[in-house]
């Protein structure tokens, strides 16, 4: 009884969790709340804003121009973390299936990223994907090799080696995003895939069942509250990448986070960024709403 | 036994696991039709061995021969034997219709042959109508059931089962064995079980395999395991068994003798084939001791003629009692000092009245009641 205690005392609890409720008050809900106070107001100056109630910021985000760039950024989050899904599922069973002494080293292997600053992880991979870059310079050597072998066996070489262009476009957006992102999907993923019982996989082989289909039909069914999870925890990031498309896009792959850091600092209108935020939000909220009718609806049946 | 060959082959089988040993070079035949049991202490590689059948582990030396065809390099899921896991491993995500249909759609058969299957199997197992349930909302029995019914419906050659029952509470498990026995009779398929319950193998059990340590430790059936156990082992791992050391002082053909500083004189009426002066062991079941009410001395003597004069009687104090219904149980403390259980069946309302804490007691046996164990 006496460990219960502190969960009645309402003084106690009031003390324990005051301190968080104050610092999300203060610097999470009342900025939060200034912005949206803003997506209903204009431009009155150059340092000022009238609240107006004005609906005018909401239409102009709807033109086309804006709604191209959101339905973009959905499609490169959504590519993201269908790409994230189809290696990370892959390296989680690995995870789950190595051996007790392998595990640890490789989920450390996994969250290794996490320890350097996102800003220096890009650089260090835009070194790599660069016009003069290591992927540029391996690929290169491959190609030399090939005109090497060609003219071996008496045939003409091969044209001279033209630098791929890795960075500044679409692609290196997308293999950055999935660079940054791979680890919020591999590791729900794992959780899920750890849980599982292992006797059912083994019931499955034992019925007849390859292991490719054991893994479609039982594995993968099995892991759906882990792709779940890994899904909602990369989409949500990755449509409001910022820096990644920032450094490594070309002029044609600003997402939306891109645009919204536009009206706040050079365009300096910040109505409408607040509205192109808000917007922003409430997708994700709609997307989190999706899937917590989704974990309900078994229960209802 | 029958002289058609065994179902399954187990030759010089070893597995290792790094330094641990956990099958240690074991031959075994099981026959077709069989109900075979292997029993054992935790740990003592009886699942391996069964697991090893089943394709989850590889023999590290020896090889297994299912229906005379050498398993060496053929995957599980190309044997022609099913397992009933211990967890059941019943798929959470389908209903138990289409988990039983699992492994007939993977073989390939169709339609109406699937859906008639299933019911059957399921009717099997008593779970007929069940066929939309999803498994959460079953009991562990029949969880159980649904496994059973998935495994059979496979036609397999052999059905392996990883201690089936360990996870019933006592009244069902009870039910269970005489349902599986039932079961196996009329399908005719070949069990092989894995327990180390050794009430579970003796009711469903055609024979048993007691493993210790990664060796047979002795096959036989049932009542030969508990009546003539090999050793040691087998006398106290199968049943409730008294142990005292002795020297063999007499073995002739027809009667033998052992001097047992903690029981006294024990006398068989067989031969037991040992060197003379042998140290032995004389295993003795607690409920082939009979109990006197002080004061009975002439008729103890009666009792025990079988037996030459002051050889398999003995004195003591009831020390411990525990009355379980059916039978007390009795804790006895000899005169040497040693102890001795003995039960009594409580064949009246008011046996257990008999005897109390404290009580001098007299115990005789027959002749052909001890075993004499040489290891």
């Amino acid at each position: 009884m006496a460990e219960q205690d502190w969960k009645a005392n309402k003084r106690v609890f009031a003390a324990v969790s005051l301190p968080t409720l104050l610092w999300t008050l203060v610097f999470f809900v009342v900025p939060m709340a200034i912005v949206w106070f803003y997506s209903f107001g204009q431009n009155a100056g150059l340092n000022e804003i009238h609240v107006s109630g004005t609906l005018d910021n909401y239409k102009r985000a709807t033109e086309w121009l804006y709604l191209g760039i959101f339905g973009k950024s959905f499609a490169v989050a959504a590519l993201v973390t269908l790409i994230c899904l189809i290696v990370g599922f892959p390296v989680a069973m690995a995870i789950t299936f190595a051996s007790e002494k392998w595990r640890p080293w490789l989920l450390l292997g996994i969250m290794l990223p996490f320890w350097t600053n996102l800003l220096v992880r890009t650089y260090a991979l835009m070194i790599l994907l660069g016009q003069q870059g290591y992927a540029n310079k391996g690929l290169g050597a491959l190609w030399g090799g090939a005109s090497w072998v060609k003219t071996l066996v008496g045939l003409q070489p091969l044209p001279t080696w033209e630098p791929v262009p890795l960075l500044f476009n679409n692609f290196a957006v997308v293999f950055g995003l999935v660079y940054v992102h791979l680890p919020f999907m591999v590791l729900p993923l794992y959780a899920a895939l750890d849980r599982l019982d292992r006797s059912l996989i083994e019931a499955s082989l034992d019925l007849g069942a390859g292991h490719f289909r054991t893994i479609l039909r039982i594995v993968v069914p099995l892991a759906a509250p882990g792709i779940v999870a890994g899904v909602m925890i990369t989409l949500i990031p990755a449509l409001g990448a910022y820096l990644t498309p920032d450094l490594m896009g070309g002029t044609d792959s600003q997402m939306i986070a891109n645009v919204i850091e536009r009206q706040f600092k050079k365009a300096n209108d910040w109505p409408f960024g607040s509205a192109l935020s808000f917007i922003l939000i409430y997708a994700m909220f709609i997307l989190i709403a999706l899937q917590s009718m989704r974990r309900k609806a078994p229960e209802a049946s | 036994m029958t002289d058609a060959p065994p179902i399954i082959q187990i030759q010089n089988i070893s597995k290792r696991f790094g330094k641990v040993t956990a099958v240690d070079n074991v031959s075994l035949d099981i026959q077709a039709g069989e109900f075979f049991v292997l029993l054992g202490p935790s740990g003592c590689g009886k699942t391996t061995l069964l697991r090893m059948i089943a394709g989850f582990e590889l023999p590290t030396e020896g090889r297994i021969l299912i229906d005379g065809q050498d398993m060496a390099g053929i995957p599980p899921n190309k044997r022609p034997v099913n397992m009933v896991f211990q967890s059941y491993a019943v798929f959470p995500h389908m209903s138990v219709a289409d988990n039983v249909a699992y492994g007939l759609k993977i073989a390939g058969v169709r339609g109406g042959e699937v859906r008639d299957r299933v019911a059957e199997a399921l009717e099997l197992v008593k779970l007929g109508g069940y066929e939309s349930r999803m498994p959460d909302q079953m009991s562990g029995g029949q969880r159980q059931r649904v496994a059973l019914a998935r495994s059979l419906v496979m036609r397999p050659k052999v059905l392996l089962l990883d201690e089936p029952l360990s996870a019933l509470d006592a009244k069902l498990r009870a039910q269970m064995q005489f349902e599986l026995s039932e079961l196996q009779e009329k399908v005719g398929i070949t069990f092989v079980t894995v327990t180390h319950d050794q009430d579970e193998a003796l009711s469903m059990a055609c024979r048993i395999a007691v493993i210790n340590k990664g060796e047979v430790s002795q096959l036989a059936a049932p009542s030969d395991l508990y009546e003539y156990p090999a050793n040691r082992f087998v006398a106290d791992f199968v049943g409730s068994v008294n142990i005292f050391e002795g020297k063999l002082i007499l073995d002739e053909p027809d009667k033998a003798a052992v001097d047992c500083p903690g029981l006294g004189k024990v006398y068989l009426n067989h031969g037991v084939t040992g060197p003379h002066g042998a140290d032995v062991w004389v295993a003795l079941r607690p409920e082939k001791i009979y109990l006197h009410i002080p004061g009975e001395g002439k008729a103890v003597k009666a009792a025990a003629q079988d037996a030459p004069d002051g050889h398999n009687f003995a004195r003591g104090t009831i020390k411990g009692m525990s009355y379980l219904g059916d039978i007390t149980l009795f804790e006895i403390e000899l005169e040497s000092g040693a102890r001795l259980r003995v039960s009594r069946p409580n064949l009246s309302r008011h046996d257990q009245e008999d005897f109390t804490w404290d009580d001098k007691v007299s115990m005789h046996w027959r002749a052909d009641s001890p075993v004499v164990l040489l290891g």
